[in-house]
This record gives C-alpha cells, structure tokens and sequence, in this order.
C-alpha cells in the first residue's frame, strides 16, 4: 500500500526539542518549568497516538525533509517496528515526567533545569530514532541521545558520577566511532544507499562476510554498556532502563531487519551464532544480578539480561519469536521502569538504597512494593502479567525452530529471575524492620501515583497485548 | 569585470591603505573593512558559480613575460572555489581575532595578515604555474614575519623551522615545475600542462619531487615536526591561516598538480600514499592523546584530519575524491574554530594547560557549549560537516583499499578519546582556573567571529549537498583524466 506523507513523525520529535527549550528559558520560574515536561509529554504521545491507526492498517507514514547525499536522505518514516518503540518511550515519558518533578523536588536536587532540559531531548532522540528511516538519520539521533544523556549521568558530580559517566562515554563513543562509522561507510560502499528496506537493504549484494559478523556480534553488547556503570540517580537509571538501552536493541533490530535482512543473517549463519552469544548474556548478567545488593544495581544487570531476550527474539530467525522479542520491548519497559520508579521511592523516603537495609519497608511504602511485587512477577513471567506474554511467544518459537537449548535458557533465565526479584518483596514485607527506624518514611504522591500507573500498564498489556501482537507481527511479516 | 583579481588583491590595497594610518582603532577597523569587503566579493564570486561545468570560471588572462610564455592567468573551477570562499572568510575572522589579542605593533601585524590574505587567494586562483609558484612562495614572507615578530617564546626558533621545512619543499617544487616546463611543450599554463601526456618515467620522479613539497604542507608524516612548533608559538590569527588555509595548500597541490599532470604515477603510487595517511590518521592521534597543551592538541589533530583529506585523494575513486575535499573544507572550518577558541581562553588566563583548567561550563558557558560544538564537529559526530567528509572518505577508501581504510578507522576513535578527554577535563568537573584569573564569557566582537563558523558545521553537516554540487562536475573530469576516458565513477 502506498506510503502516507504527514509531517506528525517531525511534531513529535520537534515538541520534546522545544519543550528542552522552553525549560531552558525558564529556568528562574520553577512551576512553569517543572510544567513543561508532562504537557510536552502528553502532546507528543497525541501525536504517536494518532499515527497508530495508520500503521496497524499496514501503511507507513513517511516524510523526507532533504538530501544528505545521494542516496542518503534526512528521512522519517514510521513503521510498525518504530511504532513500537516510540509508543513505549512517549507513553512512558508521560508517567516519567511526572516522577521525576517529586523525586526532585523530594531530594531538592541540585541542577534541575539542565536535568529537565536534557531529559526531554533525550526524548526526542529517542522517537526521532524510532521514526527514523535509513540508518544515517538513526545514527544522528543515537549520538544526539548518547550526548544529552551524559549530563545526566555525571549529574552528582561526584567523584562516582564523574568515573561512571567517564567510563559511560568511552563506551559509547568507542562503539561508535569503532564500527557505526565503518559500517556506515561500507555499508554506502557496497548498496549506495542507507535506506531501510523491508528484507534487508544488504540482501542479494554478496556482502561480505567478515565484517557484518563483527557488527551484528558486537550490536548486543551494547546493552552491556549501561550496566557497565549505576547510573547516579534513580531517575536517570529509568532512562537507562528505557531510552538508551532500549535504543541500542532497537538499532540492532534495524540493522537486522532492514539492512541485513533476516534471509542473509541466516545466510551467513549468523543467527545462530549471534543467538548463543546472547544466551550466554542473559545467564551471566542473571548471575551477575543475584550477587548485588545495590537495589539499582541488580535492576541494570536484570536489564542486561533481558534484553538480551529482545536480541534473541529477532536472531532466532523464526517469526514467533520475533513477535516475542517485539513485544518484549514493550514489556520489559513497563515492568523495568516500575522497579526503577520503586528504587527510587524507596531512597527519597528512607535513603536506602542496599536491599539488605530494606527489611519491613513494604509496611511502610505498602504502593510502592506492591507495585515492585508486580513488576517482578512480569520480569519473571507469571501470568497474566506482560512477561508472560513475551515469553510465551519466545518460547513457542524456539521450539518451532527446533531449537530446544534456548527453550531451556529462557526456564533457567526465569528461574534466576525469581531468585533476585522475589526476595527483595519478601525482605520487604516480611523482614524485621531494624529497632532504630524512624517512622517518618512514608509514600511520596507524585512517585507512588506514577510507579502504580506503570505497574498497572504491565499487568494490562499481559491481559490485553492485541496491540503489541498487531505490530509485531507486521514487523515480522 | 576582473572579480578574481578583485578578490585576489583587496586585501593588498589594504595593506597600502594601512600603512598611511597611525591610529590603532582606525587600523583595525580599515582591516576589517577591507577584509569584509573581500568577502562580499567571494560570496559574489560563490553566486555567480555555475556548478555545471568543469571548466575554469572567471578567468582572467593578460600576458606578462611573453618571452618566456609567462600569462597573469587566474581562474577557479570547482575544487579551488570554495577554498578562495573559505580564505576569505577566515580574512575577517582572523582579524577579529586579533582586535585585542594583539596589543604591539597593530598596524604592522595587520599589513602582514591582508598582504597574507592576498597570497594565500592567489595561490588558489592561479592558472599559470609560474604565477602560482610566485604566490606559493611569497606567502612564507608574511608567514615567516607573524611568527616570528607577534608568537610566544620559542618564537623565532619556531618560525625558522616553519620557513626552513616549506622552503625545502619549495625548492624541489621548482625543480619539478623547471621539469614540467620543458617536458611539457615549453608552457606554464596549468591547464594546457593538464592535458600533456608526460612519459612515465618523468612523472614518477616529477611525482616525488611534489610529493616532498606538497608533503610538507599537508603536513604528512614524517615530514610534520614543524607544525606543532608553527601552532604554539604562532599569535591566534597565525594559527587560524595556518590550519584552515596554508595546511589546504598541500592538498590542493596534488589536486592541481600530481593528479592531472601525473596521472599514472599517481596511480602507481597511490597505494603508498594511502599508507602514509593511514600512518599520519594514527600517529597524528596518539601524538594528540598525549598532549597536555591545548593549542599541541588540535595541532595534532590536524595532522591526523589532513591524514583523512589525503586518504581520500588517493582512494582515486568519486566518493573519496569528494570527501576528501569536502573534509579539507570542513578542517578548514573546525580546526580554524577551535584554534580561535584555544586563543580566547589563552587571552583571558594566559595558559594552554589543559591540566590547569576545570568547570569552565560554569563560569563561561556560552564559550563552552561552542566549544562543545566544534569539539563534536571535529570528532565527526553525526550531524556535523566532518561525519559527511569521513563517511565518504572511508566509503571511498573501503572500495579503493579495506584493509588501510580500517586502520584509518582507529584514527577516528582516537580523534573522540583526545578531544573528549579535553573537553571534560576543561569545561566540567569543580571550577579551576590559573593563578586565580577571573573568566568572562565571549562579547559580541568574538560571538561575530564565531557564528558563521558555527552555520557551516550544521550546514555542510546536514545539507551538504550544495558544497557536494560545486566539486562534483571537477572532480568528475579529473577522474577522466585519472582513469581514462568512461570511468566517472
């Protein structure tokens, strides 16, 4: 079906880029500010929204602004895949936008305009990602959000925050500028182009072999890269938990659907490979999680693990699977920044922030480890939460692909999940609260408002994923 | 109406104005004047370009040793036109540059830069080889005088290195040009000697005789020990012409020259040549990464960038060829830039440590987000001029040689490990400044002098496609004349 043109791809990207702006000019006038980001927030998930039905119908909305080089566009175009993603991130802003001014206020932090300012740009990075429709324009807009995401990193400036945000850098940079820009080139060298195409721009080009299999190797290594540090603030873990890491899956994705295509991953043997690399991943950041008592700390290594799933959803070649893989996206998302939402409550109330302080804190914060309780149980997959769904799916297709050693490492997977998600609620509620606990801590509105919000949007795309499955399987075909 | 000779030679009758004037203020801004005038002209000049052809535009030709076959012949074609647009822009930024920053002997330091600023255009309108040679050598006068009279300490040890190294250079250049002339059917006209056909045992050695003069500009490795040198001790101004200007000549050199009239000993020897960038790419960026001083560092970035402006040269391909050129514009841009920046901080606190430094965001912040700017521009991030130049030169070097082009690759990760390393060390982190100096932040003198360097990063980062549109037809033609006739690609 022919494409449909519409500048709403550009509004939403444009709106989170002025609203960056327009905290940034009223940086004296607090109230004003702090209202910006919620009311950019919701204006730009009015304009996802509204390309939804389009999509779902099976059409893309396209808009090319001008000619990088020939061949080379600065283009959107908004498919099922970037729907997906950019759903996700703009809904989520909306409940982030609104965590983030109590958890602020709640610490009365230090420089909450820079921190605002580059919040909402990482959004527009982030959908401007999402929307994009060849890979220079997506490279554009993960440099854009690897920069603005690094004031928040260093955010405490601190001697932690400064190494973390150091060593942040180095990686993301390093990735970069080691393999995107040599792929970029090469990948121009040998298909004159860096369009997306559905079944891959690469595919019938005899593209050669040993470079492709470096790049696709080292694409989810990138998750690895966010967890290689604990991001300062609770609230700038979220973006880990959400736009950053999920843009790198979401590049890699790309890069395997419409550059490669999944006809020569498989081809070149690729898949399979790529797929026990990730296997390995997701059992390693497991156990790596279950040894940290750092409450953040054993969230980022989860998310190593599990997006790790995403990966292998999309490398296991079978379209089940990347219907599971897809949907995880979703999933992981709303279950992940629950429990990073949860963290952080928990250290505006108390300061605690070791799960082993954290005895008999579910009596006192009784929404917000409730809606911990939950988001573990989707990380771990129970019905009818949404990590059931995705797994479900992940598992159908790797039987369906005959391939029953990930079908094993995702049981073991979920297992490990229980065994670092589970006793956190249980110290939490059941655990003796130590004798010298003030009995000051108690819930914050504007964090336990957003955090049970996303909490009730895992259980409900479990119980209602139509959505998801209807893109997802456009994606997959 | 003779534009290029207008172009070439306001500056000049600048330089005669300024030398009846006593007072400082009217010096510099008669110098302004007249250098912003010369820009007027080059974007004239850049309007009335037709990008269609390759044919030399412009042209001027007026006999001057008829004896000797010697023509004023000046022209521009598609690759010369944007670094004549290029001179004369950084002509007023430099200036600028210099308002305060140069505090003796004003009047004379700006009679240099315009009498400068004449040559330099001169050497890039130049049709007549030996009108070219007498540019080409006249530049390292004024050159020679800004180091050496307005530099730092190691001032005159520094400028005669700088004239030694080029004039080494020169001399094998003029042998060449002797060479050429006589093999060449006794004419100076660089467009008729184009289209010789010279026997290639000649061309070969006419190929290293220009490579030694052209290396040395460039700068590659390892005939570069003087530009580190050059760059510290030079006054801001110095540095900018340096970088964005007299580092290009090298390059346009082998464009003017080594291809056209060689053409296959530049192929036969291009896969040397794509070695000894890769080696510069890499070695420019270690030397950077080690740098404590901030005016060595972007020396040596220099060093590594022209490193990528060479690689693309010989790639002998359309993409390469065109990055290339675009990235010895883009290098003219950043590099002039963050040389301007080094010199606006060294104004203020009277170091180049970068040790010395911290937190400068908070104290200067419109200083450190350009500086942010052009740091980024100059590490290629996406969205700036320098990716668009690297993406086509690597994607011409990956089809011209892969396994050189990747170790080339290194060299970009480098180029982000020194200048982010920099930049954090000097604009973040707690507030640290020398000896208790107070920072202001830039006025609107230097905000002018920044501004339009700023456009031309997103410009040529985003659009670059009228940039690309006026050296395609060139560097088309030039390919033909590489390659043969039916190998445009």
């Amino acid at each position: 079906m022919d494409p449909v043109t519409s500048i709403r791809p550009l509004l939403a990207v444009v709106v989170a880029g002025l609203a960056a702006l327009a905290i940034l000019l009223l940086k004296n006038r607090e109230r004003l500010r702090d209202a910006v980001s919620p009311l950019a927030a919701v204006v730009m998930f009015a304009f996802v929204a509204s390309m939804a039905p389009t999509v779902l119908a099976g059409r893309t909305i396209d808009l090319t602004l001008f000619e990088i080089l020939p061949g080379v566009d600065f283009a959107f175009r908004v498919d099922a895949l970037g729907m997906v993603f950019a759903s996700v991130s703009s809904l989520l802003w909306i409940a982030a936008s609104i965590y983030s001014i109590g958890y602020m206020r709640a610490l009365n932090e230090h420089a909450q305009t820079r921190f605002y300012a580059c919040f909402a740009t990482s959004l527009a990075a982030a959908v401007g990602g999402a929307f994009s429709a060849n890979l220079f324009t997506l490279v554009i807009f993960y440099e854009v959000l690897s920069l603005v995401t690094y004031p928040l990193v260093y955010h405490h400036e601190d001697e932690e925050a400064w190494a973390g945000s150091r060593k942040y850098l180095v990686y993301l940079m390093g990735a970069s500028k080691s393999v995107l820009l040599a792929a970029l080139a090469l990948t121009y060298q040998i298909a004159g182009s860096l369009d997306f195409v559905p079944g891959g721009l690469l595919a019938g080009t005899g593209a050669s072999a040993p470079l492709l299999t470096a790049k696709s190797a080292i694409m989810p290594m990138h998750a690895w890269l966010p967890a290689a540090m604990v991001a300062p603030t609770p609230v700038s873990a979220l973006l880990h938990a959400v736009a950053v890491v999920k843009m790198g899956v979401f590049c890699a994705l790309r890069v395997i659907f419409d550059i490669f295509g999944t006809g020569l991953v498989a081809a070149l043997g690729l898949g399979l490979a790529t797929a026990y690399l990730v296997s390995f991943t997701i059992l390693t950041a497991s156990i790596y999680a279950l040894t940290r008592d750092d409450l953040k700390a054993r969230l980022a290594y989860s998310t190593v693990s599990q997006l790790s799933y995403i990966v292998l959803g999309a490398v296991l070649l079978s379209p089940v699977a990347m219907v599971g893989g897809i949907i995880h996206i979703a999933v992981h998302a709303f279950s992940k920044i629950t429990l990073f939402f949860c963290a952080g409550s928990i250290y505006c109330a108390s300061g605690k922030r070791n799960i082993s302080d954290m005895a008999g804190i579910g009596r006192r914060l009784p929404w917000t480890m409730g809606a911990f309780f939950i988001g573990s149980l989707s990380m771990i997959g129970v019905p009818p939460t949404g990590g059931f769904v995705s797994k479900w799916y992940l598992a159908l297709g790797s039987v369906e692909g005959g391939e029953i050693a990930f079908l094993i490492v995702l049981l073991a997977s979920s297992v490990l999940n229980a065994a670092y998600f589970l006793p956190v609620s249980y110290v939490a509620f059941f655990g003796k609260e130590a004798p010298e606990s003030t009995p000051t801590v108690r819930e914050i509105p504007m964090i336990a408002i957003p955090l049970v919000a996303t909490a009730v949007l895992s259980v409900a795309v479990g119980l209602f994923p139509g959505y998801f499955i209807a893109l997802a399987e456009r994606v997959a075909g | 109406m003779a534009l290029l000779s207008l172009i070439v030679f306001t500056p000049a009758v600048g330089a005669l104005v300024l030398a009846f004037i006593r007072n400082e203020q009217t010096v510099r801004w008669t110098a302004l004047g007249f250098t912003a005038l010369d820009f007027v002209l080059a974007v004239m000049m850049l309007a009335g370009f037709d990008a269609t052809t390759h044919a030399m535009q412009f042209t001027e030709a007026r006999p001057w040793v008829p004896a000797l076959g010697i023509t004023y012949a000046l022209g521009v074609d598609g690759i010369s036109v944007l670094f004549v647009f290029l001179t004369a822009l950084l002509g007023w930024i430099c200036v600028l540059a210099s308002w305060t920053a140069i505090e003796s002997k004003v009047k004379e330091f700006m009679i240099s830069l315009l009498v400068m600023q004449s040559l330099m255009l001169g050497v890039f309108c130049a049709l007549d080889l030996f009108l070219f040679y007498v540019f080409w050598e006249a530049m390292l006068i004024p050159m020679y005088i800004i180091i050496g009279v307005w530099g730092g300490e190691g001032r005159v040890y520094a400028a005669f290195k700088f004239f030694l190294y080029t004039l080494a250079g020169s001399l094998l250049f003029l042998v060449g040009v002797i060479v050429l002339y006589l093999q060449g059917g006794q004419t100076f006209d660089i467009i008729a000697l184009s289209n010789q056909d010279i026997p290639f045992s000649v061309q070969s050695w006419l190929f290293l005789a220009f490579l030694v003069a052209f290396a040395v500009k460039v700068p590659m490795v390892p005939v570069h020990t003087w530009l580190p040198d050059a760059h510290v001790q030079a006054p801001t101004a110095g540095s900018i012409i340096l970088a964005a200007v007299l580092l290009k000549m090298g390059a346009y050199g082998f464009l003017r020259f080594s291809l056209p009239m060689l053409p296959e000993a530049s192929v036969y020897y291009s896969t040397a040549m794509l070695m000894l960038s890769a080696l510069a790419i890499v070695y420019g960026g270690l030397l950077a990464l080690a740098q404590d001083d901030l005016k060595k560092l972007v020396a040596y970035s220099s060093i590594s960038h022209m490193g990528f402006v060479t690689l693309g040269i010989f790639t002998l391909n359309l993409r390469g060829l065109e990055g290339g050129i675009l990235q010895m514009f883009n290098h003219g841009v950043t590099t002039g830039a963050l040389f301007l920046f080094v010199g606006l901080i060294y104004e203020r606190t009277h170091t180049r440590s970068i040790g010395a430094y911290g937190g400068l965001m908070k104290l200067a912040p419109v200083y450190t987000s350009f500086l942010a700017l052009f740091a980024l521009s100059s590490m290629a991030l996406p969205g700036t001029n320098s990716f668009v130049g690297e993406l086509l030169v690597l994607s011409g070097g990956f089809a011209a040689n892969p396994a050189i082009t990747a170790i080339a690759v290194l060299g970009a990760l480098l180029g982000a490990a020194y200048l982010l390393g920099m930049y954090r060390k000097v604009a973040l982190g707690p507030v640290r400044l020398p000896g208790g100096a107070k920072v202001r932040d830039v006025n609107a003198r230097e905000l002018i002098a920044i501004l339009p360097l700023a456009v031309l990063v997103f410009w040529v980062g985003l659009y670059p496609k009228p940039f690309l549109g006026i050296i395609d037809a060139s560097v088309k033609h030039l390919l033909v004349r590489v390659h043969g006739e039916g190998s445009g690609q």
